[in-house]
């Protein structure tokens, strides 16, 4: 019965997708993957503290918490919006493009100025459609809802393939903590390192997408602003 | 019963380790600050829940090495229980008004970006140049200096140190220990043989020896798990032991590469399922978009080839 072993993980994928705690999924998952084993409570127990306290290690990022608090009282986000505000003239998908690499930079420093509340909505969207707008005239509803995912997608770009250059980023931590549990021997400093290169190529797609998008907004209301004029 | 370290042995822990040691007790501190900033709350129903929550997870991070290993398990599950019973919420914080963050930034200009740099910045030359540290205290190190960096910039009174960082902490909430706890888990499943059945299934697809089929397997099976569960984190742990490990690590590949990417490869996986909700589709409700999935609508094209990107790069860096 090999596979009954695998109820831990059938567990984790349950758990997930019908929206459990995760944290209690996770323990859970653990326990039983344990009992199905056949290790003795005492020996779950045992093993299940043992790897807790070896993978602290996952949760140094909290070290960082003070200084990016004072850094965000101190007006971290204000200066942020100021700099995306003072791009004039930029089409919308350059909007978007300058937006992404902003959010790349501050995930691999691993500033939270993130956040779709706290920047797509107020700030990158609206300058996005506005750019639409200027050089296009009215934009019809089809292409508005094209510009707010390509927003929105801009910020999910930036964090997730940029925050692993940080050192002291939570994914980093995980995979180090992972693979020294492993057996093999890896530190922050390794995965911070080798996550730069598919970082700038995100960059790179994302802003190659955003140009494709440009060219479309042009085909599609290329005459427009003429006839508005 | 046995235990990490063995108090009367702990003036042989070595350097390395005892600094690690006091950066977990300062973490375990914050985690104290948390529990007491819930205490203080009065409004807070659950605050002496939440407060145990945040003890209980000090208690194991200061005092877990010396006692014997399975009271930390005990811990654990209190832990998982707690949240379970959704007992863990936020408290009342210090948050600073936005006409405040705005007099501040005014203030100061984009000096208030040097003390952040200088966390990431400090964290490489440190771990780089102080071998003897250990790349995890350059972490803890950098957060000091860059602590020092941001008083003198912002000439902040000491306690916002405190102040804000419980503050996060808070905002972060116990979904922080995930990671940690998905590690464990890994540790758990190993322990338990899941990986060798898994990479048993596995087998079938991977012809012998093609390091090329094995990288494509594992970054798709990232994609895959985690656009299942919507949580790349979790898809690590199971994939990487899984599949990661047995048919690219132990066949020669540099590890460091294959977590680095694996981890992103499943971010791919996350850009286009909608059971990542609070990155794909609350965010549609919050722009008002008439479809729901067009933020993933709009992330598919670069998530796919983002995924075929990773294949390659890994296989080439890797091997």
């Amino acid at each position: 019965m090999e596979v009954l072993k695998l109820i831990g993980v059938l567990i984790v994928v349950v758990g997930f997708i019908l929206k459990f705690d995760t944290i209690a999924v996770v323990v859970v998952a653990g326990l039983v993957t344990g009992m199905v084993a056949g290790l003795s409570p005492m020996d779950i127990l045992t093993t299940l503290g043992n790897s807790f306290l070896v993978n602290r290690t996952a949760t140094l990022f909290v070290l960082t918490l003070p200084v990016i608090g004072i850094c965000e009282r101190y007006g971290l986000k204000d200066k942020a919006v100021d700099f995306i505000r003072s791009l004039k003239n930029a089409t919308t998908g350059k909007v978007i493009s300058v937006y992404l690499i902003i959010r790349a930079a501050a995930a691999a420093f691993s500033l939270r100025i993130g956040g779709h509340p706290q920047f797509v909505r107020p700030l990158v969207n609206p300058m996005a459609q506005g750019a639409a707008v200027a050089n296009y005239g009215k934009v019809d509803e089809k292409t508005e809802d094209e510009i707010k995912g390509l927003s929105a997608a801009a910020e999910n770009y930036g964090n997730f393939f940029a925050q692993n250059c940080f050192m002291g980023a939570s994914g980093t931590l995980l995979i180090a903590s992972t693979l020294t549990d492993q057996g093999y021997k890896v530190d922050a400093l390794d995965v911070a390192l080798k996550s730069w290169p598919i970082a700038v190529i995100a960059v790179i797609v994302g802003i190659i997408a955003n140009a494709f998008y440009d060219a479309k907004l042009k085909k599609r209301f290329g005459n427009k602003k003429q006839e508005a004029k | 019963m046995e235990s990490m370290y063995n108090i009367a042995e702990l003036s042989k822990l070595g350097f390395s380790k005892t600094v690690a040691e006091i950066f977990y007790i300062v973490i375990g501190l914050i985690f104290i600050g948390t529990g007491v900033k819930a205490l203080k709350d009065k409004t807070l129903k659950v605050r002496g829940y939440t407060a145990f929550f945040w003890f209980i997870l000090a208690f194991t991070f200061i005092a877990g090495p010396y006692l014997p290993k399975f009271i930390t398990g005990i811990c654990v599950i209190l832990i998982a229980a707690l949240t379970a019973l959704n007992k863990v919420t936020q408290s009342r914080s210090d948050t600073p008004t936005a006409e405040a963050t705005r007099a501040s930034a005014d203030r100061l200009g984009y000096k208030v970006f040097i003390p952040a740099v200088t966390l990431a910045v400090a964290a490489v030359i440190i771990a780089t140049f102080w071998k003897k540290l250990g790349a995890n205290n350059a972490i803890g190190m950098s957060a000091i200096v860059a602590l020092i960096v941001a008083y003198a910039i912002t000439k902040c009174h000491v306690k916002y140190a405190v102040v804000d960082g419980e503050r996060l902490m808070d905002n972060v909430g116990p979904v922080g220990i995930l990671p940690q706890l998905l590690a464990a888990l890994g540790a758990l499943f190993t322990a338990a043989g899941v990986g060798t059945v898994i990479a048993n299934g596995v087998k079938a697809v991977i012809p012998d020896g093609s390091h090329f089929i094995a990288t494509a397997v594992y970054c798709i099976s990232m994609a895959l798990f985690t656009i299942i569960m919507g949580n790349g984190f979790a898809a690590f742990s199971v994939i990487t032991i899984g599949i990661g490990i047995p048919f690219l690590i132990m066949q020669g590949a540099n590890p460091v590469v294959v977590g680095a990417l694996g981890l992103t490869a499943g971010y791919c996986g996350t850009l286009m399922t909608p059971m990542a909700a609070n990155f794909n589709i609350m965010p549609a409700a919050l722009l008002e978009t008439k479809n729901k999935y067009s933020i993933i609508k709009a992330q598919m094209p670069v998530a796919l080839v983002m995924l075929v990107i990773h294949i390659f790069l890994m296989y080439f860096l890797a091997f």
